[in-house]
């Protein structure tokens, strides 16, 4: 689906990313993982072509990015930025209408079809009872429901999604990435998501790809790479591991732990 | 359906305009009158007095229409509601030369290129600053802040100017300029210029309508749906910039019909840009063409400067329709 070779990303003379190849299937659902800074947003950015790569090549479909179309493009991927503005009083409704932008090239107005299409999208993040509120009026969780909605009505094979999980409740987290997930599995599309949410990562990645942020990273299927110690090694701080009911589950360990209960 | 009733009520506003006045024109003799001067006669007082006014309604018809639109595409393009044509310094550009030109006692015709020409200093130098900004690089995440920066520095500069003008000023051009300055219509002829320049500037935003919303809506990640956003800024920059300059030009710098306008439309229509354009175009032309008729009538024969009017009127519309919001 999407492959970079040699990608190297640097931001203000740092090097974030040193010679990323990175191959990237149809139907996988991949985490990046890593510290505050170590350029995951950065290497999301360069994947949905916001962004050119300092050196190296990103392909999707065996075509370089930059060579694409910017129309084809928006109906082969969609972005998900960490945060967004939002200056005027637009519904919720129009902000998923405008996700179909790239499918009505040359009318004026929107067809039924991409209604419906926008109806299904908020009824798939359990937001269609806001379709008509002021963007500006919606809570935080709320609002990133009504963002991936427009995600999922620009209906696209890959997704990209920086921090999907941010201002989710606990309920909406799981149901949300659990939506992601099924999307992969059965509709056979791809997804890249960064996320700070060891175990929520774990439980629906297929792929994991960790960053540390000197340029060092580490990609691969999840049971190779989510490992207690490479895990500690790359978020910079030491990570306990326990299985329960058949999951693993990770937590950061504490220092002072024993001691406190001594 | 919107834009057909305000079509219409544009079309009364002109009719209006045409028969108030100092003399006003009898209803009964309306239609005669209409009649001669789409002829191109003007037989009877009735008929002169329509063309005269008719032409200066025009005038204040397409003045309003530019500013309005301008105040639009500004707004999107800085991604920011309180911004209006002027936010840029391009109107204070045009001041500083039409103000120089009057300080010279130089001819009406001088004065309007004069004007002209502050505006297009001022566009080239901003565009010159703040390139990298307009097209959106990649690179840059948020912003416009740079561009809304340069702007303001610009404005504040030529208004130091334009003080220093008003200072050394004799009292005999006084008067003409501070006219200038609060933007007034009488003695601006009917002009093509400006008509096309709007007709221009409405049909690109037209057919960018739909770009101008995912870009009001997802500012530079409009790119993963397919916009061009660096050309979509530029092109709103210069169109903006143009019917800004064509607007100061023919009437000086009127204020508040590119802010208030466009607010009052999305107020009662929405923020959609395909509704939103063509009504703050009618609206804002219906709005200058009223105030234009307020301005020379309220205390006849004396005219006032139109630009006091729209200000006038617009901050308690402004007020009241920010509190119900509020409310």
């Amino acid at each position: 689906m999407i492959t970079t070779q040699g990608l190297t990303l640097q931001v203000a003379g740092r090097t974030l990313v040193r010679e990323l190849d990175l191959t990237i299937a149809e139907g996988e659902c991949w985490s990046i993982i890593g510290r505050n800074g170590a350029g995951k947003s950065t290497l999301l950015r360069t994947l949905a072509g916001l962004r050119g790569a300092d050196q190296g090549a990103v392909r999707l479909e065996g075509k370089l990015l930059p060579d694409w179309p910017l129309e084809e493009l928006a109906r082969k991927r969609a972005y998900l930025a960490q945060s967004r503005t939002d200056a005027f009083a637009y519904s919720a409704i129009d902000t998923v209408l405008s996700a179909r932008h790239p499918y009505h090239a040359n009318r004026y107005w929107e067809d039924s079809d991409d209604h419906q299409a926008a109806l299904h999208a908020l009824a798939a993040m359990e937001v269609e009872h806001l379709a008509r509120r002021d963007v500006r009026t919606l809570s935080g969780g709320e609002r990133q429901r009504v963002a991936i909605a427009a995600l999922l009505a620009q209906d696209t094979p890959l997704l990209l999604l920086d921090e999907p999980a941010n201002a989710l409740d606990l309920a909406h987290q799981v149901s949300v990435t659990g939506l992601l997930a099924r999307l992969c599995r059965r509709e056979r599309k791809t997804v890249v998501m960064i996320g700070h949410d060891l175990n929520l990562a774990h439980s629906i990645s297929t792929h994991a790809l960790l960053l540390r942020g000197d340029g060092g990273w580490l990609a691969g299927p999840v049971a190779q790479v989510m490992q207690p110690a490479l895990l500690g090694d790359y978020l910079g701080h030491p990570i306990e591991m326990i299985e329960h009911g058949g999951r693993r589950i990770f937590i950061p360990f504490e220092e002072h732990h024993e001691r406190h209960d001594a | 359906m919107i834009v057909g009733s305000l079509l219409l009520a544009a079309t009364a506003c002109l009719l209006f305009s045409g028969v108030t006045g100092s003399v006003s024109v009898g209803l009964a003799e309306l239609p005669d009158a209409v009649a001669q001067v789409l002829h191109g006669r003007q037989d009877t007082l009735a008929a002169s007095l329509l063309a005269l006014r008719g032409g200066r309604a025009l005038t204040a018809f397409v003045t309003g229409g530019a500013l309005a639109l301008a105040g639009v595409m500004m707004q999107a393009l800085l991604r920011n509601p309180l911004a209006d044509p002027y936010v840029l310094g391009i109107s204070a550009g045009a001041s500083v030369g039409a103000l120089f030109a009057l300080l010279m006692m130089a001819a009406a015709v001088v004065v309007d290129g004069a004007a002209l020409a502050g505006a297009v200093a001022v566009s080239m130098l901003l565009y010159g600053l703040a390139r990298r900004d307009i097209r959106g690089g990649v690179a840059a995440e948020g912003g416009t802040s740079t561009l809304l920066l340069t702007g303001v520095i610009l404005m504040s500069a030529c208004m130091a100017l334009v003080t220093l003008m008003l200072s050394i000023a004799p009292e005999g051009s006084l008067r003409n300029m501070v006219f200038w300055m609060i933007g007034d219509l009488a003695g601006t002829p009917l002009r093509v210029l400006p008509w096309l320049v709007l007709a221009g500037g409405l049909v690109y935003a037209l057919r960018s309508a739909r770009a101008m919303n995912v870009l009001a809506l997802h500012a530079d990640s409009a790119r993963t749906l397919g916009i061009e956003v660096g050309r979509l800024r530029k092109g709103l920059f210069f169109v903006s910039g143009v019917l800004t300059a064509s607007a100061v030009t023919n009437a000086g710098s009127i204020g508040f019909v590119g802010l208030i306008v466009p607010h009052a439309c999305r107020f009662a229509f929405g923020p959609d840009h395909r509704v939103l354009i063509p009504s703050a175009v009618l609206l804002g032309g219906s709005f200058l063409v009223l105030c234009d008729t307020l301005a020379r009538t309220v205390i006849a024969p004396t005219q006032l400067p139109v630009g006091a009017i729209t200000a006038l009127i617009g901050a308690p519309v402004f007020l009241y329709q920010l509190h119900q919001l509020r409310k």
